[in-house]
């Protein structure tokens, strides 16, 4: 967003003089809870519940941290920001880390003077039609009415992919999603676009969602991180490598359930006994317990885990891993090793 | 003229003869009816084409309100209930009555503790009591737990009474406080209540320390009695100078430029000797988890209160004969009117911020209040200049041969006249400033709006929106609605001119 991108630089650069922390890190544990930036609420990513406790995607990765540094998943205060407050708010020390579906885009991470330690949700604009319609294929929406919000990105790559396979679209412009869903479902537009985990949110929520396809098409790179200020290097570590934790927990079956049977004595993986700190040390490496990684994994579960409570195939939104599975199971989530 | 019995008129009429009801169609019912709806054959038609549209809105609108359904966990609950009833539409209270505590306060905590120690007494015993659960040694994720078992068995109605103790009192003591300035016939004492309301509000609202607000009432009196003495001494012009001075340094530090700290500002020292002697006071609570319609309240109560008189004193300014007064006037309301209140907003949120000294943040509320206040003077300051020159120059002339001055004749002949005429343009601004207070929800605060997408956000609830919107309107409708009735009780009340 152009904004953004302005509100940010300024941010920067007020901020570049007297602003040279490395001490986040210090400063979450003498405060004894992590300031999180997060969305006001995005469907499977950030919500409230009745009581006023955030849950969601997102908020799981703040809790991880939360439980990474302070040992307490709930010791989480959770800012909510918007797409334009978000990135000056972590530039002034707002927040501590950023876990707010925000795309790693090379300006953010050069101009702005952000670091994405990681991507732990990849994600990419799709189109979404009534079936009734008889589409199976993006490229067959040529003179299609589609709903947009504008000022995103998704209004360029839509410009983009329309150009690209020389067809033509009328857009309906729309300010927020809440708007788009409203339009879709009166007619105002045979399309609407987002990105297809909010699409897939979307569609939950109708009445007769089978009504409702997602074409298969996704035409933008979305990758969405937590993200760190830029010259606090330990601070970025803990963060990147607690989304390793979750996701190396998956891959070596390491759960919830499991975790602290299996942190009671060395198991006979030594990867497994490195993560969870019963062989070598790594969490003191990093300037942490060793039984960081325990800690995490008992609260939040591991990266699996957490996808599947949240926005997995039996939560209302009911995204299929796809690209978010494991390497080994032939996504794109390749982490780190533990050594 | 004949007289006697044997005169030759046949019959007189001895009684008046009692008078006959009207003929049909032309009383009650029957008449209204034809004045009003069928006069003529285009009045018939307007008639039936209202009479249509109204029972289309309304055999839209009535069932799914009244059949709507109160008790589901969930939109689709509620979908499966309604498909149960072999209804075709109900609207999903559900939602409103699962989350109302939220959109009236947002995430503002609960007093849990109190609703723990007498409500659920058993369990919170059993947790281990207040070190065990709320200590500062307890764990964040069993306090949750804790929490979130205690609400769900106590109810909505319980936690609001109880959880929400503290801006619950804040609003009845603001009825006290704000009811002696509405009706005149209230005991003026009322009025010294009046003044320490905004320090009790603030101490209820925000907690902490009980001395914090006290000092600074201190402080204000304080100044008042320097700037009274020493006029009484001297003039009254080094008495104002001598109350900024004692001001300035209880609350700000003047040798700050100097590089002199710790000496000044006065406040933190005298709080701290109150803090040592009487140790007392409640909860602290940040104001950036204020939020919902609570904060509506906070920010336009605060914003009317503070407008009025500065809207007053910029549009006496505007019309002074002093050059410098009046052009900083005119630049101030032209400025600040000249631009939308949403960047001013974003100005407060965002770039105020690289305007202060490093370290120097100071909240972000604060910040707000004053943006929508100096936004809202601005205004005010053209309603009541509008009052001004509606009175004719023969009063100013009138109350200048009285010889009263500047102020005396502002105060007792000009002002009253003028502010009565304005009274509705006066309140129109208001109803605008509070509704106005809605676009907060653009700076990451959490106005009753806002509420609604988070609410919406989540798995249960995505996928609703009239029910909410409808709630969130008809709260500010109440508000709306009783400050424009109220201004027509002014109105009546003020009207001298027997019309």
């Amino acid at each position: 967003m152009k904004k953004s991108i302005f509100l940010g630089t300024l941010a920067v650069a007020g901020l570049a003089a007297g602003f040279a922390s490395a001490q986040t890190m210090a400063d979450v544990q003498a405060r004894g809870t992590l300031k999180c930036g997060s969305n006001e609420g995005l469907a499977g990513f950030a919500a409230p519940d009745a009581n006023g406790n955030w849950q969601g995607f997102d908020v799981s990765l703040c809790r991880a941290i939360a439980a990474a540094v302070l040992g307490d998943a709930q010791a989480v205060e959770f800012v909510p920001l918007t797409s334009q407050t978000r990135f000056t708010a972590l530039a002034a020390g707002e927040v501590d880390v950023l876990v707010r579906n925000s795309t790693w885009t090379f300006s953010r991470d050069t101009d702005l003077g952000l670091d994405f330690v990681g991507v732990n949700y990849y994600d990419g604009q799709g189109f979404m039609v009534r079936t009734d319609l008889g589409v199976s294929s993006a490229t067959e929406l040529d003179g299609a009415t589609v709903c947009i919000q504008t000022g995103t990105t998704t209004e360029l790559n839509l410009a983009d992919f329309f150009r690209v396979n020389n067809i033509s679209y009328e857009p309906v412009p729309v300010a927020t999603n809440a708007e788009g869903q409203q339009q879709y479902l009166a007619g105002a537009c045979d399309v609407y676009t987002t990105d297809v985990s909010g699409l897939a949110a979307t569609r939950a929520t109708f009445e007769n969602a089978s009504e409702h396809v997602i074409l298969p098409e996704i035409v933008s790179k979305e990758p969405l991180g937590p993200a760190v200020r830029h010259g606090d290097s330990e601070w970025g570590d803990v963060v990147r490598w607690t989304l390793y934790a979750l996701m190396n927990a998956e891959e070596y079956g390491v759960t919830s359930a499991n975790v602290r049977e299996l942190a009671s004595a060395p198991t006979n993986n030594p990867e497994i006994n490195r993560l969870l700190g019963t062989e070598g040390e790594l969490g003191a490496m990093m300037g942490l317990s060793n039984d960081w990684a325990v800690n995490v994994i008992a609260s939040v579960g591991n990266y699996g885990e957490i996808f599947e409570s949240n926005i997995g195939e039996n939560t209302p939104i009911g995204l299929a891993r796809g690209l978010n599975a494991l390497w080994t199971d032939g996504g794109l989530q390749y982490p780190m090793p533990f050594r | 003229m004949t007289t006697g019995p044997s005169s030759s008129v046949a019959f007189v009429r001895q009684a008046l003869v009692p008078a006959a009801p009207p003929p049909p169609g032309q009383t009650g019912a029957m008449r209204w009816v034809r004045e009003n709806l069928v006069s003529s054959w285009f009045n018939a038609i307007l008639t039936l084409v209202a009479i249509y549209v109204i029972w289309s809105v309304l055999s839209g609108v009535l069932p799914w309100t009244l059949n709507g359904i109160w008790n589901a966990g969930s939109l689709n609950e509620c979908r499966e209930i309604r498909d149960a009833r072999g209804l075709e539409t109900a609207a999903c209270w559900a939602v409103i009555n699962e989350r109302w505590l939220q959109i009236l306060f947002g995430f503002y905590p609960t007093d849990d503790p109190l609703l723990a120690r007498v409500f659920y007494a058993d369990a919170y015993a059993a947790a281990g009591g207040y070190d065990a659960v709320f200590g500062a040694a307890s764990n964040a994720t069993d306090r949750i737990a804790f929490v979130g078992a205690m609400k769900a068995e106590l109810g909505n109605l319980t936690i609001f009474f109880f959880g929400y103790w503290r801006p619950l009192v804040a609003l009845i003591l603001l009825v006290i406080a704000v009811a002696p300035i509405l009706y005149s016939s209230l005991p003026r004492k009322m009025l010294l209540f009046s003044l320490a309301y905004p320090f009790i509000a603030v101490f209820l609202l925000w907690g902490g320390s009980v001395w914090g607000p006290v000092t600074v009432a201190l402080g204000l009196v304080a100044s008042i009695v320097v700037a009274r003495s020493v006029s009484a001494q001297s003039s009254a012009l080094f008495g104002g100078l001598a109350s900024i001075l004692f001001f300035a340094l209880f609350f700000f530090n003047p040798l700050g430029v100097l590089g002199v700290q710790g000496l000044f500002p006065l406040f933190p020292h005298v709080k701290g000797v109150f803090d040592a002697a009487l140790p007392f006071g409640i909860t602290a609570i940040p104001s950036d988890i204020f939020g919902g319609f609570m904060l509506a309240i906070i920010i336009g109560t605060s914003g009317i209160v503070l407008s009025l008189p500065l809207g007053i004193a910029l549009a006496l300014g505007r019309q002074s004969s002093m050059p410098l007064i009046r052009w900083v006037c005119v630049t101030f309301i032209e400025v600040i009117r000249g631009v939308p209140l949403i960047v001013w907003l974003f100005t407060a949120s965002l770039l105020l911020n690289y305007f202060l000294p490093p370290g120097t943040s100071f909240d972000l509320l604060l910040r707000v209040i004053i943006m929508v206040t100096l936004f809202a003077s601005a205004y005010l300051a053209e309603v009541v200049r509008g009052g001004l020159a509606a009175l004719p120059k023969g009063q100013y002339e009138a109350a200048d041969s009285l010889g009263l001055d500047y102020w005396k004749s502002m105060q007792l002949v000009v002002l009253p006249q003028a502010l009565k005429i304005s009274i509705p343009g006066i309140v129109n601004t208001f109803i605008g400033l509070f509704k106005d207070t809605t676009l907060v929800v653009f700076i990451g605060l959490r106005d009753p709006l806002g509420l609604t997408n988070a609410i919406r956000a989540t798995g249960e609830w995505n996928g609703i929106y009239w029910e909410l919107y409808i709630f969130v309107g008809l709260l500010f409708f109440v508000f709306c609605f009783f400050m424009s009735r109220y201004s027509m009780y002014l109105e009546r009340k003020l009207r001298t001119d027997h019309r």
